[in-house]
């Protein structure tokens, strides 16, 4: 019984957490956010490739790294800490789901570009507008809050039973802008009218570890954001003067920064427990999955929410740079499951 | 990361489930001093076949085994619904506390006593005055040649009837600051001076006492940690307390939810079972996570208190977290049981009242947020006046 990093992960997590902070301080995410359309530049996707990231969970045969859940874990939690803006995730989910079930000839295509990080993926399972219908090697439907689908070179698109990969510059395929409450995480509508579109032989259940780590990979980017917007907190109490006292010393203060604690490490634990669980105990990996995002999805808007409530009037200004934490760990709630849609698996999974 | 138990860990988890499976003697018979005397013989079978004071150093009769064969144990035992051990206060807060501040006298003289459950321990730290603001305790210590007379009342003092010696803070210097007058003894429970008065709590029970001292003696060697010296000593009794107790609580939340879930499959609710209600459903689901979320907290603290020495800042989290889990889970039972929650006779009715104390006994969550606000995250704090 080991609950830790063992010394490589933890270097992995240092080095994420420093790279990140130099990078992406709150200036350059406001930026990115309000003024980037796709939220993130070339040099800034480059640097993420030297370092092999869009590969990290890609098996070393399709020219990733080979790494497990429990890695992409802890660099999702940084960028959530650091709460980048960038297309990482949308492509570490295009790629999990080609790997899981994926054609041996899809994986040569998209899967191996994926991982050097030449082409960006994204996974789109939000249906818009009815059902998805195919016909022959072509497909018509609509997809709703699809992350990053702008600046990504293949979609793969979900209708609930099947999977099919789409080249976003194939004929019939439109991809709108659609402002989302997160502006660090841009969203799109993709619609495709008879596009060429590739079916993945995987069935639902086969993908369905796939679906699993990219809920759990966004449950860890909540645990960062509630980790940054309580750390947030815990400083403005210690500063901020009110009746000639630190405010925190108040404990209508410091008992609501406690209760922060304790979200941020509950989903803390559910989160790392469910990255073990589908490396290395698959059996538990979807009960493992729902149990972290359903708490996570909670706390990682609540600890942000708490955190303005801590800040006051100067957290509901726009100047301040909380609310950016507070939209992403809200949007991440209703992505890939939210706590309710996860709370009745768990009732299922678990025999209630 | 492994969330898996080691060889050896297995190893020492297998010998225990058989052993407990030969050994449990099941059910304590009914009544107060009859279920006290099972409890007593259940640890003296326990400490005869060697599985008391599991993390205790060999030398002084423990098991010398690891803080997670500890958690192991205190999970099994637990789950094998066997009886509690007689002398919970004497293994749990105690014999560790003997351990970190005792002389090597004390450690001869109390600590086998405590394994064997021949001597039972309470604890006198709580006064009618004196709850979270444990420093202003009022009961005082007065030199008397090679003895200390003491005075005072102390108050929910666990098993003091059945208890040989009793952890006593008590003042031994009025004119020092409040934190430095305090000296922690072991007082001899068997002496008229003495008196215990059962408290009766809101379940209708007596699990706690009134404890009255009128000049009660205590000889100079039987102060533990030095004169003056009270309050380190007493603290390290109360962080034994929240650390120890946590992981057999979490395992008690998860069989009283199995228990739960069953009789929620088993009432009917529109037409269905209260099982298959949506809202009970979704809470039911909620409890269940957090119950995981519990045992998971529990263990990171534990890894990190094993590399580190020192309890990562989720272990204090444990108790005030438990009893916000055990809590909800019997206000769930009360809603799952509808009309026929008015009756003493539904068997959650009694949970319900007993889990009120859970976040009062041990520190209450009021306490436990502060400790969180100033020794974690470092916020300043509140300056009282006074």
């Amino acid at each position: 019984m080991n609950f830790d990093f063992n010394d490589e992960q933890r270097a992995i997590k240092d080095a994420a957490r420093d790279l990140l902070a130099s990078r992406y301080p709150l200036a350059e995410v406001r930026r990115l956010a309000t003024e980037e359309e796709r939220g993130f530049t070339d040099g800034q996707w480059d640097e993420f490739v030297s370092l092999g990231w869009p590969g990290l969970v890609v098996d070393e045969t399709h020219g990733g790294q080979g790494l497990g859940i429990v890695e992409l874990v802890i660099v999702q939690e940084e960028l959530g800490y650091a709460l980048a803006p960038t297309p990482l995730f949308s492509s570490a989910a295009a790629g999990l789901v080609l790997q899981a079930g994926g054609s041996d000839e899809q994986k040569e295509r998209w899967l191996a570009p994926l991982a050097a990080g030449e082409l960006r993926g994204t996974l789109a399972m939000l249906r818009d507008d009815g059902p998805a219908q195919a016909d022959g090697d072509t497909l018509t439907g609509a997809w709703a809050a699809v992350p990053d689908a702008g600046s990504a070179d293949v979609l793969i698109l979900n209708d609930g039973e099947r999977h099919w990969a789409v080249a976003a510059d194939a004929d019939g395929v439109t991809v709108e802008s659609t402002p989302g409450i997160d502006p660090t995480r841009k969203l799109f509508r993709v619609s495709v009218d008879g596009a060429a579109a590739d079916p993945l032989p995987g069935d639902q259940e086969i993908m369905r570890p796939a679906h699993d780590a990219a809920a759990t990979a966004i449950a860890a980017e909540s645990v960062g954001v509630a980790q940054r917007a309580m750390e947030m907190a815990v400083e403005y109490a210690k500063d901020r003067k009110q009746f000639d006292t630190p405010i925190g010393a108040f404990q209508a203060v410091s008992h609501r920064c406690a209760e922060m604690l304790l979200e941020t490490e509950g989903a803390r634990s559910a989160t790392y427990h469910a990255a073990w669980a589908l490396d290395h105990e698959p059996a538990s990996g979807a009960l493992a999955t729902s149990m972290a995002k359903a708490y996570a999805s909670d706390a990682g808007f609540r600890v942000p929410a708490a955190s303005i409530q801590v800040h006051g009037g100067i957290g509901f200004t726009w100047e301040h740079d909380l609310h950016w934490f507070f939209k992403r760990g809200t949007a991440n709630a209703h992505a890939f499951g939210d706590a309710r849609w996860h709370r009745a698996r768990v009732a299922d999974l678990a025999g209630i | 990361m492994d969330l898996t138990l080691a060889p050896e860990e297995q190893a020492f988890r297998d010998e225990l489930r058989s052993w407990l499976e030969a050994n449990n003697p099941g059910r304590e018979p009914e009544g107060d001093e009859a279920a006290f005397a099972f409890r007593r013989d259940w640890q003296r079978t326990l400490n005869e076949a060697g599985w008391a004071g599991i993390s205790w150093p060999q030398e002084y009769g423990g098991r010398g085994a690891t803080l997670v064969e500890q958690a192991i144990f205190n999970e099994e035992i637990v789950r094998a619904r066997a009886p509690q051990l007689a002398n919970v206060l004497g293994l749990a807060m105690g014999g560790p506390t003997v351990i970190a501040h005792g002389t090597e006298d004390q450690k001869e003289r109390y600590l086998q006593p405590i394994l064997s459950a021949e001597e039972i321990w309470c604890q006198g730290f709580s006064e009618p005055e004196s709850g979270s603001d444990l420093a202003s305790v009022k009961t005082r210590a007065e030199r008397d040649g090679d003895d200390w007379l003491v005075s005072g009342q102390k108050v929910w003092t666990t098993f003091a009837h059945e208890a040989k010696w009793c952890m006593l803070v008590a003042r031994t210097d009025r004119d020092a600051p409040k934190h430095k007058g305090l000296t922690y003894f072991l007082m001899d429970m068997d002496q008229d001076a003495v008196q215990v008065r059962p408290l009766r709590q809101i379940t209708g029970e007596s699990e706690f006492n009134e404890l009255f001292m009128e000049d009660a003696r205590i000889p100079n060697e039987n102060i533990v940690g030095g004169e003056g010296n009270g309050w380190a000593v007493a603290i390290t009794t109360l962080m034994h307390e929240r650390a120890t107790l946590a992981f057999g609580l979490q395992v008690a939340v998860k069989i009283a939810l199995g228990e739960l879930m069953e009789r929620a499959r088993e009432t009917p609710s529109n037409g269905g079972s209260a099982a298959e209600d949506p809202l009970i459903r979704d809470r039911l689901a909620q409890l269940y996570i957090e119950s995981e979320v519990l045992r998971l907290n529990a263990y990171r603290g534990l890894t990190a208190q094993m590399k580190y020495g020192v309890p990562g800042p989720e272990g204090s989290l444990g108790k005030w977290h438990w009893a916000e889990v055990n809590q909800a889970l019997t206000e769930l039972a009360m809603d799952i049981a509808g009309p026929r929650a008015q009756l003493e006779e539904e068997p959650w009715t009694y949970r319900f009242l007993r889990a009120r104390a859970n976040s009062i006994e041990g520190g209450t969550t009021e306490i436990l947020k502060n400790i969180i606000a100033e020794r974690v995250l470092g916020l300043p704090r509140l300056r009282l006046s006074a």
